[in-house]
C-alpha cells in the first residue's frame, strides 16, 4: 500500500489529474483553447503508455473535455481499454467515459460485447452495476441482440436484488433496440410485477407502463393485475406510473374508466403528494368521456386549489390542466373566471400566457365585454413587446371567436360575405373604439417590423383588421396623415392581396379624413401634399397582381387625380370625398350594445339600435360605387323621438312579412293581434320545418314555430316526457324554459339582427329515416304514413320516393315509430317538428339529423341520437359509404371504410347530438349516402350487437345560402349574361303570394330582392359561390318561375326541388 | 398475452421517460450532462446551447416548466446551478421536479452541503451518483439511504489513492 501511495504521488508529479486540468482551465480563461490543445497533446501521450492508471486518468480528463464540447471520438479505443481493466476504479471510469462519449455509430462498440457480457456475469455486483449503467446509455441493436439473454438471466436468477432491479429496467432499453426480444422475455417480466421486493416490482411496473404507453392494446389483459397494484401500493412513484398506464388503456376499454373513477377519486381526495394528485386529475380529464360530471367538478375544484397556490409551478400546471377540461366541460371552468383573470396579474409571463389561452376558450356572450376590457387594461400595462403582441392577437381572436359563436348560436351573420373583417372588433366597438384605433394605428406604423414574422404565423390578418379599423374610424386618429403614410409604404406590397385591398380602400378613407381636417385651413399645402402622396404611392398598387387591389387602386387613383384638379382650383372637396365613405357601421347586435354602458362622450357614435333597415348598406366599404349622402350622426337622440320612431318601425315591420320580430315578447303581442292570424297556412306549414331546416325568413314562420312549440309543450307535458324533449331539442328549446342560462338571450338576439343576414352556417336538408325494426313496415306502416300525410307533406313525398329503401335489420318485438326533429341552421332556433307521440311504446332509438353547411366544400351533419327503448346503448359507430363526391371526414390514419365512434353512450330515454363532417366536391347534384349505425344494446341480463341502416339525403337546396342581394346588384348580375336561364311552371298553387315567397325563402334559402305586386325577384348563393336568381310571377293559381344561374345543372335540380315543395301542398 | 404484432418502426425511435439532464451554471457553462437518448454530438451541442439560452433568459420568479420543441422542460435553480430535465409530453412535471430535488439532496449528502465547485472538480462522482439514482432515465432507487450506501461501498472498492484525491 505504501508503495502504491508513493507510486501515485510520482504519477502525480508527471501527470495532471482531473483536478489539475480543471484548475488549469480556470486559470487560463483568456487562452482556454490553446491551453486545452496542449492538454490534449499530453493526454495523447499518456494514452500511449502501458500503465492503466495513467490511461484511466487520461480518459477521465477526456470525459471532462468532451463535456466542454471537444471532440474525443479519436480516443474511443482507449476508452474500451480502460473499460476492460480488471480494477473497479478504472472500469468505472471507462464505463463512464463510454456512456458519455459513445453513440450508436461508434464502431468500437462491437468490441465491447464480450467485455460487457463478462461484467454482467461478474460475481462483483458493482461490476455488473457499472456495466448495466453504461449499457443503458450506449446500447445498440447489435448489443441488445447479443446481450438480451445475459440480461434475462440476471432478471430471473440474479441473487442480488439491486442487480435484478437494474436489469429489469435495462430490459426496456433492450426491447426498444431489439423488439424481437420482448416476446420471449415478457412472461418473466410479468412475473416481476409480483416480486416480493418492492424495488424490483416498481422497476417492472415502470417498464411495463412504458411499454404499454407505446402500444396499449397488447397490455389490456394486465389491467386487473395493475388494478390490484394500484389499490394496494403506497409508493407514489409507482402509483403515478400505474395511473399513467391506465390512462393509456382506458380508451381501449371503456369499462375500465368506470372502474377507475372510484379509486382515482379517492386518491384525489386523500393524497398529499401534488405530483400524484396532478397525475390523477390529468387521467380523469383525459378519460372523462367515461367519467361522471361529478369527478370533473372535483378535478376543477382541486385545480382551483393548485391555481390559488402561491407556488408558480402548481399555478402553471393547474392552468394547463384547466385548459384540457375546458375543451370538454367549458361550463365547469367558466365559473372560475375570476381566478383566471387574477392570473393575468401574475408576474410570471408563462402563467399569464396560459391564462390568456384559457380565457380564449371561456369567452361567452355574457362575459366577453368584461374580459376584453380587462385585457385591454393589460395591454396598457404590458411590458415586453412579445407579450403585448400576444395580448392584442388574443383579444382579436377572442372577439372573432365569440362572433363566430354568435353566428352559430344566433344564426347571426354579416350580410356581405366579401367583407369578413374580423368582426370581433366590432363587438367591442363601443367600449374600446378609440383605444383600438390608436392601437391599430401603432400597429400599422410598426407593421414593417413585424411583417416578416407575421406572415409566417398568420398574424398579418391583424393588419387587415387594423387597416380597416383605422380607415373606418379615422376620425379618432390623432395623426391620420401619418397612418396614411404608413399604409402606403412600398413594403405593404409584400402583404397578401386581400390585406392590400383593404389597405388601399382604407387609405382612401384616411385621405378623406385628412382633407376634412384641412378644410377650414387657409393654407392648403397639407391637403395638396396628401393628394400628391396618394398619387405617388397608389401606382404601386395599380400594378398589383391581385385583381381586387388593382381595381380598387386604379379607381381611387383616378378619383384622387380628379380631386387634385379641384384642389388646384381651390374648390372645397372634403365634404364630397367624405360622403364617399359616409354611412353608419351596422351594430353587431343591438341587444349586446344596449347591455354595454355607453361611456360618456360616445353617445354620438351609437346609432339607435334599431335604426337599420333592411335595405341599408351595412358597410361603407363597398358603398363607394354609389355615394350616399352623408348622414349626419345623431348628436342627441331625443327619448320621445326615439320611441316614436321605434313605434313606426315596429308598425312597418309588422306589415313586412320578411321581417322577423324583434323579441319573443313582441312576437306574442303580434300573435294576439287580430289581423294577422293566418291559421290555414299555419297548418300546412307546420310540417315543413321537419324537412328543410333553414332560416326562418318571415315572421309567419317564427310565429308558427312559436305556436307549434306551445302545442308541443302541452302535449309533452301530458306525456311527461318533458325532460327528454328538452335534452333533445338542445339549445333552441331552452328559450322556453325561462331565462336562466346564457343561451336564453339567444333567440331575442337572433331575431334582432335579421337586418343583415349572411348565414354562414347553413343547414343541409338531410333526410334520414330510421326505423328500428324490419317488422316496422308490417306492423305500423299505416299509422306512420298517416302521420306523415297529416303532418308533413313534403316529408312524406320523400319517404314515398325512398319507398322503404331503408330497412332495419334489427329485431325487436314491439312496434316502431318514427320521430323527427329538425333544428335549423344555427342550431339555436330549433324548428322542431313532428314531435309525434304514438300510442305504442318506443323500442330502441330514434335518430334525427340536422345538417350544417359551412363554407366551401364542407358539410356538417348533426345527428341527434335518442334512445327510446329501455336498454342501454353503447359503442355506437357511425359509418357512411362514401361516394366519389361526398366523403365522411375521418380522423387521420383511419381507413376509408372505418366508422366513427359516437363519443357518448345512451342510457334509456336520453338523447345526445353528434356531429359529422362531410366533404362534398360537386354541389350541382343532389345525392344520397347510405350509412349504417352499429351499436350494442345492453340489458340487465344480456347485450346484443345491433345495426341500423339509414340514408343521408343531400339536396341541392341545402347547398344554398340565404344571401341578401340588392336590386341594383341583382340587375347587374342578370345583365352580365354569364347566367343560364331555365324556367318552371307550377299549377294549382293556392296560397297568397307572400306565403308562396316565404315558402321559397324558407325551404330553398332564397331572399327576396324586390317585389312588385304579383311579381318578385329572389336571390340565393351556393356555398361554392354560384348565383341563383329567380323571377317569380303569379296569376291565379299558376306560378311561373324564371330562373338564372351560372350552373345549369344546379339550377335544374333546385327548380325540381322547388316544384316538389309546391306539388305537395 | 400475445405479442404477435411487431412493433411499428416508430416504436424503435420512441423515447424513454427522461430524455436528458443538464446541469449548467448561471454563466451558461455546462457542468454535467446525461443523455438518455442516442443523439449525435452535434445535435447534443445544439440542444444544449438553445436550452441554456432559453432557461437563462427566464426571470427568477417564473415557473419551472416550459414547452420546448415537442418536449417539456423542467428546470430548477439551486444556488448558482441550474438543473434542467427534458421529459415527454405525457410525463409528470412534478415528479420530475422531485427527481431533480432528490438528486440535489443526494449530492448534498455526499459532498456535505454541495457547491458548484464540488461538481466541477468531482464531476465523475456526480455522474456516479446520478447513475446510481437514475438508470436509463428512470428512477431505479427511490431511497436516498440506499443510493448513498451503494456509492460509498463502490468508493471503498477504489484504491486509497483515489479516495484521497476525491476528498
Amino acid at each position: 500500500m505504501a508503495l502504491k501511495i508513493v507510486k501515485g504521488s510520482i504519477d502525480r508529479m508527471f501527470d495532471k489529474n482531473l483536478q489539475d486540468l480543471v484548475r488549469g482551465i480556470r486559470n487560463h480563461k483568456e487562452d482556454e483553447a490553446k491551453y486545452i490543445s496542449t492538454c490534449i497533446d499530453e493526454i495523447k501521450q499518456e494514452l500511449k503508455q502501458d500503465n492503466i492508471a495513467v490511461k484511466a486518468n487520461a480518459v477521465c480528463k477526456l470525459t471532462y473535455l468532451q463535456m466542454l464540447g471537444y471532440d474525443v471520438s479519436w480516443a474511443a479505443f482507449n476508452i474500451v481499454e480502460v473499460m476492460s481493466s480488471s480494477k473497479f476504479t478504472y472500469k468505472r471510469i471507462g464505463y463512464l467515459a463510454a456512456s458519455q462519449c459513445f453513440h450508436e455509430s461508434t464502431d468500437v462498440i462491437m468490441l465491447t460485447t464480450n467485455q460487457i457480457r463478462k461484467d454482467l456475469s461478474s460475481p462483483n455486483q458493482y461490476d455488473t452495476g457499472v456495466a448495466l449503467t453504461g449499457l443503458s446509455c450506449f446500447v445498440t441493436p447489435d448489443l441488445a441482440r447479443d446481450l438480451a439473454n445475459d440480461i434475462m438471466t440476471l432478471v430471473s436468477h440474479g441473487d442480488c436484488v439491486k442487480r435484478k432491479r437494474c436489469s429489469v429496467l435495462i430490459m426496456y432499453k433492450v426491447f426498444l433496440k431489439y423488439p424481437e426480444s420482448l416476446r420471449p422475455a415478457f412472461p418473466r417480466l410479468k412475473e416481476k410485477l409480483e416480486d416480493p421486493d418492492p424495488g424490483v416490482q416498481s422497476a417492472a411496473v415502470n417498464v411495463i407502463c412504458e411499454l404499454a404507453r407505446r402500444n396499449p392494446k397488447n397490455y389490456l389483459s394486465l389491467a386487473p393485475l395493475f388494478f390490484k397494484l394500484m389499490t394496494s401500493s403506497t409508493n407514489n412513484w409507482v402509483l403515478i406510473k400505474i395511473i399513467k398506464l391506465f390512462g393509456a388503456l382506458t380508451p381501449l376499454e371503456p369499462r375500465l374508466g368506470k372502474k377507475l373513477i372510484e379509486p382515482l377519486t379517492n386518491l384525489i381526495h386523500s393524497t398529499s403528494a401534488m405530483s400524484l394528485l396532478y397525475e390523477c386529475v390529468n387521467t380523469v380529464i383525459a378519460g372523462q368521456y367515461c367519467s361522471s360530471v361529478g369527478s370533473v367538478v372535483l378535478c376543477v375544484q382541486k385545480l382551483r386549489i393548485l391555481i390559488e397556490d402561491s407556488d408558480q409551478n402548481l399555478k402553471y400546471l393547474g392552468l394547463l390542466a384547466m385548459s384540457k377540461i375546458l375543451k370538454t366541460h367549458p361550463k365547469s371552468v367558466q365559473s372560475h373566471k375570476d381566478l383566471i383573470l387574477q392570473c393575468l396579474d401574475d408576474k410570471d409571463e408563462s402563467i399569464r400566457l396560459r391564462a390568456l389561452d384559457l380565457l380564449y376558450g371561456m369567452v361567452s356572450k355574457k362575459n366577453l365585454m368584461e374580459i376584453v376590457k380587462k385585457l385591454m387594461l393589460h395591454v396598457d400595462k404590458a411590458e415586453g413587446t412579445t407579450y403585448r403582441d400576444e395580448l392584442l392577437t388574443k383579444i382579436i381572436d377572442i372577439c372573432s371567436q365569440s362572433n363566430y359563436q354568435y353566428i352559430t348560436n344566433f344564426e347571426w351573420s354579416v350580410s356581405q360575405p366579401v367583407t369578413p373583417h374580423p368582426p370581433g372588433i366590432s363587438v367591442s366597438w363601443w367600449t374600446i373604439r378609440v383605444f383600438a384605433v390608436a392601437q391599430m394605428a401603432t400597429l400599422l406604423d410598426n407593421a414593417h417590423l413585424l411583417t416578416g414574422s407575421m406572415q409566417r404565423n398568420g398574424i398579418c390578418e391583424v393588419l387587415y383588421a387594423a387597416a380597416w379599423i383605422c380607415g373606418e374610424f379615422s376620425e379618432h386618429l390623432e395623426n391620420p396623415l401619418q397612418t396614411l403614410e404608413a399604409m402606403l409604404r412600398p413594403k405593404v406590397a409584400t402583404l397578401p392581396g386581400h390585406i392590400q385591398a383593404v389597405y388601399v380602400q382604407n387609405a382612401a378613407k384616411l385621405f378623406a379624413t385628412v382633407l376634412k381636417s384641412q378644410e377650414g385651413n387657409t393654407d392648403s399645402t397639407t391637403a395638396q401634399e396628401t393628394s400628391q402622396l396618394m398619387i405617388d404611392r397608389l401606382p404601386l398598387f395599380v400594378q398589383s397582381a391581385n385583381l381586387e387591389v388593382q381595381e380598387r387602386a386604379s379607381c381611387i387613383l383616378q378619383l384622387v387625380k380628379y380631386i387634385q384638379k379641384l384642389q388646384q382650383k381651390d374648390v372645397e372637396v372634403a365634404e364630397e370625398v367624405i360622403a364617399l365613405f359616409a354611412g353608419e357601421l351596422n351594430p353587431v347586435a343591438p341587444k349586446a350594445q344596449k347591455k354595454v354602458p355607453v361611456p360618456e362622450g360616445y353617445l354620438d357614435l351609437t346609432p339607435p339600435s334599431e335604426s337599420e333597415s333592411e335595405d341599408e348598406q351595412p358597410k361603407a366599404i363597398f358603398a363607394k360605387e354609389e355615394p350616399k349622402h352623408s348622414r349626419p350622426r345623431h348628436t342627441e337622440v331625443d327619448e320621445k323621438e326615439l320611441a316614436r320612431r321605434r313605434e313606426a318601425r315596429k308598425q312597418e315591420q309588422a306589415n313586412n312579412p320578411f321581417y322577423i320580430k324583434a323579441s319573443p315578447s313582441s312576437q306574442k303581442v303580434y300573435q294576439d293581434a287580430p289581423g294577422v292570424e293566418h291559421i290555414p297556412v299555419v297548418q300546412i306549414d307546420l310540417s315543413v320545418p321537419l324537412k328543410v331546416p333553414g332560416l326562418p325568413m318571415s315572421d309567419q314562420y317564427v310565429k308558427l314555430e312559436e305556436e307549434r312549440r306551445q302545442k308541443e309543450r302541452a302535449e309533452k307535458k301530458k306525456k311527461e316526457k318533458k325532460k327528454r324533449k328538452e335534452k333533445r331539442s338542445g339549445r333552441g328549446k331552452k328559450h322556453d324554459s325561462g331565462p336562466e342560462s346564457e343561451e336564453d338571450i339567444t333567440p331575442a338576439h337572433m331575431v334582432d339582427i335579421v337586418t343583415e343576414e349572411m348565414p354562414e352556417v347553413r343547414c343541409v336538408s338531410l333526410q334520414i329515416q330510421f326505423s328500428t325494426s324490419r317488422i316496422f313496415n308490417e306492423l305500423s306502416p299505416s299509422s306512420f304514413w298517416v302521420f306523415n300525410e297529416k303532418k308533413s307533406s313534403k316529408h312524406k313525398k320523400k319517404k314515398q320516393k325512398k319507398e322503404k329503401e331503408e330497412k332495419e335489420k334489427k329485431k325487436k318485438k314491439k312496434k316502431h315509430h318514427h320521430h323527427h326533429h329538425h333544428s335549423d341552421g344555427g342550431g339555436e332556433e330549433s324548428v322542431q317538428n313532428g314531435t309525434v307521440e304514438e300510442e305504442e311504446p318506443l323500442p330502441v332509438s330514434v335518430y334525427d339529423i340536422q345538417g350544417n353547411l359551412q363554407d366551401g366544400s364542407q358539410v356538417v351533419v348533426s345527428v341527434i341520437f335518442e334512445n327510446k327503448c329501455d336498454s342501454f346503448l353503447k359503442s355506437m359507430e357511425f359509418n357512411v359509404l362514401d361516394s366519389l363526391n361526398s366523403k365522411l371526414q375521418r380522423p387521420e390514419g383511419s381507413g376509408p371504410h372505418d366508422g366513427l365512434t359516437v363519443p357518448f353512450q345512451l342510457p334509456p330515454g336520453v338523447s345526445n347530438e353528434a356531429r359529422f363532417v362531410f366533404t362534398v366536391q360537386s354541389i350541382v347534384m343532389p345525392q344520397k349516402l347510405k350509412g349504417t349505425l352499429t351499436f350494442i344494446v345492453k340489458n340487465e341480463d344480456s347485450s346484443t350487437h345491433e345495426k341500423l341502416d339509414f340514408k343521408l339525403h343531400f339536396t341541392c337546396t341545402s347547398y344554398l345560402i340565404t344571401t341578401p342581394c340588392y336590386s341594383d346588384a341583382f340587375a347587374k348580375l342578370l345583365e352580365s349574361g354569364d347566367l343560364k336561364g331555365s324556367s318552371v311552371r307550377l299549377e294549382g298553387v293556392n296560397m297568397p303570394f307572400h306565403h308562396l315567397l316565404a315558402r321559397i325563402c324558407f325551404h330553398h334559402h332564397f331572399s327576396v330582392v324586390e317585389r312588385i305586386d304579383s311579381c318578385a325577384s329572389m336571390y340565393s348563393r351556393s356555398i361554392q359561390g354560384h348565383h341563383v336568381c329567380l323571377l317569380v310571377k303569379t296569376s291565379g293559381q299558376t306560378v311561373s318561375i324564371d330562373a338564372k344561374c351560372d350552373e345549369p345543372t344546379l339550377l335544374g335540380n333546385v327548380l325540381d326541388e322547388i316544384k316538389q315543395t309546391f306539388s305537395q301542398c | 398475452m400475445s405479442l404477435t404484432t411487431h412493433f411499428p418502426l416508430c416504436f424503435l425511435f420512441s423515447l424513454f421517460q427522461m430524455q436528458f439532464m443538464l446541469l449548467f451554471s448561471r454563466q451558461g457553462k455546462l457542468r454535467l450532462q446525461k443523455w438518455y437518448v442516442p443523439l449525435s454530438d452535434k445535435e447534443k451541442k445544439k440542444i444544449t446551447r438553445e436550452l441554456v439560452q432559453t432557461v437563462l433568459a427566464r426571470k427568477p420568479k417564473m415557473c419551472s416548466f416550459l414547452e420546448w420543441r415537442d418536449l417539456k422542460i423542467v428546470y430548477k435553480r439551486y444556488a448558482s446551478l441550474y438543473f434542467c430535465c427534458a421529459i415527454e409530453d405525457q410525463d409528470n412535471e412534478l415528479i420530475t421536479l422531485e427527481i431533480i430535488h432528490r438528486y440535489v439532496e443526494l449530492l448534498d449528502k455526499y459532498f456535505g452541503s454541495v457547491c458548484e465547485l464540488d461538481i466541477i472538480f468531482n464531476f465523475e462522482k456526480a455522474y456516479f451518483i446520478l447513475d446510481e439514482f437514475l438508470l436509463g432515465g428512470e428512477a431505479q432507487e427511490t431511497s436516498k439511504k440506499n443510493v448513498l450506501k451503494a456509492i460509498e461501498q463502490a468508493d471503498l472498492l477504489q484504491e486509497v489513492r483515489h479516495r484521497m484525491k476525491s476528498k
